[in-house]
């Protein structure tokens, strides 16, 4: 047993650290927020000349072929960093869908545009309210012509194609969906962006009218494909997670041996002291589910299912926990747009709903155990 | 990242396993697996004699202590071949309980302290079970400030005389030998005049008296000591270096307690798979299995986070102050959990005898012993200093007794 990461590995963290430092710092994040552009476009460029967005792309696809591991240490920094880019949606759900699911021209047409920085990707699942389910999917797909509404569309606005979860069928079995790939520049597309509770990230909602599509794996599969790309997600946003809470817990800490107040640290009362430990305790807690997860995920485990959601539960209470309370150690300055504070707590928040929410997760981690028990 | 045996690994996990399977006490096996937090008790046997049977078995065939140095009575186990005898022994691990602070706490202490024919020859028969011991640091008057002590130890010859009184000594009643630390010397500040040593618990004026416990139990005792006359070679460190002793001890002890610690989880989830509500199992329930994901990605957290701790300590790192995490959840979740248990009981939660009781009153006991687990070895609040200060790097508290002599300390609140 060794359940950590390699030497290697850790090296390409530290090197994603000190690319996303130097070309990631709040004020890049701002920018975004402040509406000057829909993404970071040229932190994409670079993400992809540093070689990071086809990390887990085999190299007959236009990427390094590295691993998923290194994909975790990377996301871990794209959290930290809160990069202001459509990572997650085109690496963790887009391009994941397309290696699991996708034909040969499907992957060669679309990985290597990912790997390159020349494809943004997404996955349009939501319709409304409500957390993944087959019964929700009500946009229908007819002889491959998909029409319908999905809202919110994570980087919807800029993205240049979506994996769409469409309804085939109403036998009300999961068989009913089907996946589609589909160009998002085709006619009858229309998206428009969002606002939300986290601008640093687009959201979308994008109608299809008659929208002729390209099935993405079989017709039947679409739910048991798109079960498996949620899971694997799970497991990468998790790490994202970890990254921020790692970051507000740190800006706490920061904070509370900088400020003074009743003539001592901040950090020197109790009060405080043990706010913070409480956030290192969870954010610990996180990041060791997270490894479990990894590991499942590297290795292609039976046991990911359950790994996957433990980490997303555990990374996305840790990444709440930490980033409200960053804001309660800064006091008043924590509430202020000028402190970074509220960055880390809207991302946080964004981020625990964006892809099934907490009470999703938990749902689904018992009826997981509960399944393996029985067998 | 992986969690598969190296073939060396594998080997060790084939001889454990095979060992395990011809030589445990397997008549017990259903009573240890149902046993409850706190005391373990045999219905058909002495807890005491099955405990120290198993232990001699395996001292015979070297699997005492395996990580421990051949010469003390261990095999020289790395520290994941220790995680896998774990592993591999399983509900007959219970057994141990007896020992954990003789195997986890006083022997790595001799071994950094002791003379070396006192090693060979108190250590061998610690690690076989023949011998138990216990930690005596605690006081009345010192619980988390445990440096407040006030156990007198005055040096007559070649011996120290100790006058005073221990208390939530475990296992005292049924010790041979413990540690102990005193006051040598109560004019300078207390963290420097303190000694350690150890002491045979049968000599004259040792006296041990069970503490009933609020959950009715007697685990622990209080410990006096009336002119107990201790030879010098039996001192642990220099004169005065005792906190720095204790250190090594408490290090110890956190990762003795943080590595393998019980969270109530698994007896939850069994318990809420075969619990029917009114509208089916408990563990269909919504509201059920929202409290349910939350502790078990605590159970699980702290799993693998004494994973990346073990993986750590096999690179060579020493056991950090982050291992405090493992009793500090593991405490508020037994505790939590518990409680939980009985509200999902209703009225009949109130009941805990063993024939009225669901599951024999498992939680019901559990509910009652867990206060104390928030509290030994290390208060809540004490952890979380730990973690605050020496992990996070925030101030220590600001301490108003630091430069003061221990006799000029005031000792009444009001």
């Amino acid at each position: 047993m060794n359940f950590d990461f390699s030497d290697d590995q850790k090296q390409l963290r530290d090197e994603a650290r000190r690319f996303l430092t130097e070309k990631c710092p709040p004020k890049a994040v701002r920018a975004v927020i402040d509406g000057k552009a829909p993404y970071d476009r040229e932190l994409w460029k670079g993400l992809a000349d540093m070689g990071f967005l086809g990390v887990a792309i085999p190299e007959a696809f236009g990427g390094s072929g590295a691993g998923h591991l290194e994909l975790c240490v990377i996301a871990e920094e794209m959290g930290r960093a809160l990069a202001p880019v459509p990572f997650s949606s085109t690496v963790y759900l887009a391009a994941e869908a397309l290696l699991l699911a996708g034909s040969d021209a499907q992957k060669q047409k679309w990985l290597p545009a990912i790997a390159q920085g020349n494809a943004v990707g997404t996955l349009a699942l939501f319709e409304g309210s409500g957390n993944p389910s087959p019964k929700a999917i009500k946009l229908t797909a007819a002889n491959g012509v998909l029409n319908g509404t999905k809202k919110p569309v994570a980087d919807g606005a800029i993205a240049d194609f979506a994996i769409v979860a469409a309804r085939t069928g109403s036998t009300g079995r999961d068989t009913d969906i089907a996946l589609y790939l589909v160009d998002l520049t085709s006619e009858g597309v229309e998206a428009k962006a969002l606002t939300s509770i986290d601008p640093s990230r687009n959201q979308a909602e994008i109608s299809f009218k008659n929208v002729k599509a390209e099935l993405l794996g079989a017709a039947n599969e679409g739910w048991s494909i798109l079960s498996q790309v949620l899971d694997r997600a799970a497991v990468l946003i998790s790490f994202e997670q970890v990254g921020g809470s790692d970051r507000a817990l740190e800006m706490g800490r920061d904070y509370a041996l900088d400020r003074i107040a009743f003539g001592r640290q901040i950090g020197s009362f109790q009060a405080v002291k043990h706010m913070l430990a409480d956030m290192y305790v969870s954010a610990t807690l996180a990041r060791s589910n997270c490894y479990y997860g990894a590991w499942a995920l590297s290795t292609n485990a039976s046991e990911l299912p359950e790994a996957a959601a433990a980490a997303r539960i555990s990374a996305t209470q840790a990444f709440q926990h930490c980033s409200k309370n960053n804001i309660q150690v800064h006091g008043g300055m924590g509430f202020t747009w000028e402190f970074d504070c509220h960055l880390y707590y809207r991302r946080s928040n964004a981020v625990a709903v964006g892809l099934g929410s907490l009470s999703y997760w938990e749902d689904q981690l018992i009826e997981r155990m509960r399944q393996k028990n029985a067998a | 990242m992986n969690f598969d045996d190296t073939p060396q690994e594998a080997a060790f996990r084939a001889e454990a396993k095979a060992w395990i399977a011809a030589n445990a006490p397997k008549q017990y096996e259903d009573e240890l697996k149902k046993a409850a937090l706190g005391r373990i008790q045999l219905k058909s046997a002495n807890i005491l004699e099955v405990a120290k049977a198993w232990q001699k078995k395996k001292a015979d065939a070297g699997w005492a202590v395996p990580h421990w140095p051949k010469e003390y009575g261990g095999r020289g186990a790395s520290p994941i071949e220790r995680v896998i005898w774990q592993q591999e022994e399983g509900v007959f691990g219970k057994l141990g309980a007896l020992f954990i602070i003789g195997h986890g706490m006083c022997g790595p202490t001799m071994m950094a302290y002791a003379a070396e024919e006192h090693k060979r020859q108190y250590l061998p028969p610690l690690a076989s079970g023949e011998k138990i011991w216990c930690q005596l640091f605690s006081e009345p008057a010192g619980g988390s400030d445990v440096a407040g002590l006030r156990t007198r130890a005055e040096k007559d010859g070649d011996d120290w005389v100790i006058n005073g009184q221990k208390i939530w000594t475990s296992g005292a009643h049924y010790s041979d030998y413990g540690i102990l630390i005193t006051r040598t010397d109560p004019t300078v500040p207390k963290h420097k005049g303190l000694t350690m040593f150890f002491l045979d618990m049968k000599s004259p004026g040792v006296e041990v008296k069970p503490i009933k416990q609020a959950n009715g139990q007697a685990e622990f005792n209080e410990v006096y000591f009336t002119d107990v006359r201790i030879p010098d070679a039996q001192r642990l460190g220099a004169v005065g270096d005792g906190w720095n002793v204790s250190l090594t001890t408490l290090m110890n002890e956190r990762m003795a307690i943080g590595a393998n610690v019980a969270t109530g989880f698994p007896e939850l989830f069994e318990f809420c798979s075969s619990l029917m509500l009114d509208d089916g199992p408990a563990i269909d329930d919504p509201a059920v299995r929202s409290k349910l994901a939350n502790w078990a990605v605590r159970a699980s957290g702290l799993r693998y986070t004494a994973f990346r701790s073990i993986s750590a300590l096999s690179r060579g790192e020493r056991p950090g102050p982050e291992n405090s995490i493992g009793k500090l959840v593991a405490g508020a979740m037994l505790q939590d959990v518990a409680t939980y248990a009985l509200d999902l009981q209703g009225a009949a939660g109130v009941l805990n005898g063993p024939e009225d009781a669901e599951v024999a009153g498992k939680f019901q006991a559990m509910l009652l012993r867990s206060p104390a687990t928030r509290v030994e070895g290390g208060t809540d609040e004490i952890l979380r200093n730990i973690i605050a200060e020496r992990v996070l790097g925030l101030p220590g508290d600001i301490r108003v007794d630091k430069d003061v002599p221990f006799n000029k300390i005031p000792t009444k609140g009001r």
